[in-house]
């Protein structure tokens, strides 16, 4: 999240609301440690990533649920050796568990 | 906004800090910012639970480590005490600024050190008194060259080095040696490695008691001679051997092959 500081102070200048995904754990190979962040304001505009590019899409419409009220916060999986993944999966094999939340805190 | 407020300053200060999240059970969203210093903000809905979080918290910070950690509502940690209690499974992310190993003396030894250390994510500084020896060019993979005795370095940024830091004593040189194991001495680090055979160090003992190091206290905390028994080598070789030395030291492991013991791999 570090590295978004500025793109959410942008954001947040402008009014926007914003959700932030954290990648909160892997299993098996995967493409970022826990802690690597992307933060999707209501316009679906997009700052870091989560992955190698496998599952960022996903992410945004999930993130944009939770900001219109659709979804609580919560943890969304993601992997092909999970029987609650989402359909999209990592091309590595392994499965990341993400934390997506409104940035409100 | 007050606590992503604070988080947001603490970051671009490079300070160390750590954030728990509940990420499900009760209260997800829930929120812990935790500094070094003990001091914590907000509150994951029980106070027991907050104290036994951000204790946990705390040891991840030290090590520099994110991930999820799980409790009962009241702080339970054992599985017994968690049984038909709802989990409150917390995310901890920690934001450490870089360990850092400081190498005393520009030899060739201290390259292929510099270099394994960077692959495990270490700033490092290579210190040497010869100014031509110290240098950028000879050393382009550490993150500086101080040209100094070690006294000066250690006056000037000794109180930066903890726990999860390290300092390399491979000058071989009485004279450089002896003021850099006093210096080392002097700070928390919590890797101490100084180089050569045992007759050198039966020799820098003698030495470093001459200036009255002679506390068994200090003289336990010297790796010397320096590195893990592998039979290594090449200076290569040898870095890992020290390296490995540092890892076992911090997680107080003994270092023999994983196939020839029976306990858990990690933990």
């Amino acid at each position: 999240m570090k590295d978004l500081l500025e793109d959410i102070d942008r954001w947040r200048a402008a009014g926007l609301r914003i959700a932030v995904a954290r990648v909160v754990d892997i299993e098996g190979s995967g493409p970022r440690d826990p802690g690597a962040a992307m933060v999707v304001n209501e316009h679906g505009e997009v700052a870091g990533s989560v992955s190698g590019g496998c599952v960022e899409g996903a992410v945004v419409s999930e993130a944009l649920a939770i900001l219109a009220g659709e979804e609580a916060s919560r943890v969304v999986s993601f992997g092909y050796s999970d029987d609650e993944a989402f359909a999209v999966g990592l091309t590595c094999g392994g499965t990341i568990r993400l934390f997506i939340e409104p940035l409100d805190w | 906004m007050a606590l992503y407020e604070h988080l947001r300053t603490l970051l671009r200060d490079e300070q160390p800090v750590a954030l728990v999240t509940t990420i499900a059970g009760p209260g997800v969203g829930a929120k812990l910012l935790v500094t070094p210093d003990g001091t914590v903000e907000g509150t994951l809905g029980h106070p027991e639970l907050d104290r036994i979080a951000a204790r946990d918290a705390l040891a991840e910070l030290e090590a520099g480590r994110s991930g999820v950690r799980r409790y009962g509502p009241e702080g339970q940690t054992t599985p017994e005490d968690l049984e038909g209690s709802p989990t409150v499974s917390v995310f901890v992310e920690c934001w450490a600024p870089s360990p850092q190993m400081w190498i005393f003396g520009a030899v060739d030894f201290t390259a292929a050190l510099a270099k394994v250390a960077k692959v495990l994510g270490y700033r490092v500084t290579v210190c040497d008194a010869r100014e031509v020896f110290a240098t950028r060019r000879r050393f382009p993979m550490a993150d500086e060259v101080v040209v100094s005795w070690p006294g000066p370095l250690f006056e000037r940024r000794g109180h930066s080095l903890g726990k999860r830091d390290a300092v390399c004593i491979l000058t071989h040189d009485a004279k450089f040696d002896v003021p850099a194991v006093q210096g080392a001495l002097a700070t928390s680090v919590g890797y101490i490695g100084v180089m050569g055979s045992r007759k050198t160090h039966t020799k820098r003992l003698e030495r470093l008691a001459d200036v009255g190091v002679d506390r068994p206290e200090d003289l336990a905390r010297l790796m010397s001679p320096i590195g893990l028994d592998l039979g290594a080598r090449t200076p290569e070789e040898t870095a890992v051997s020290i390296c490995a030395e540092i890892i076992a030291c911090r997680t107080g492991r003994r270092a023999p092959s994983l196939r020839d013991g029976a306990g858990p791999i990690h933990g």
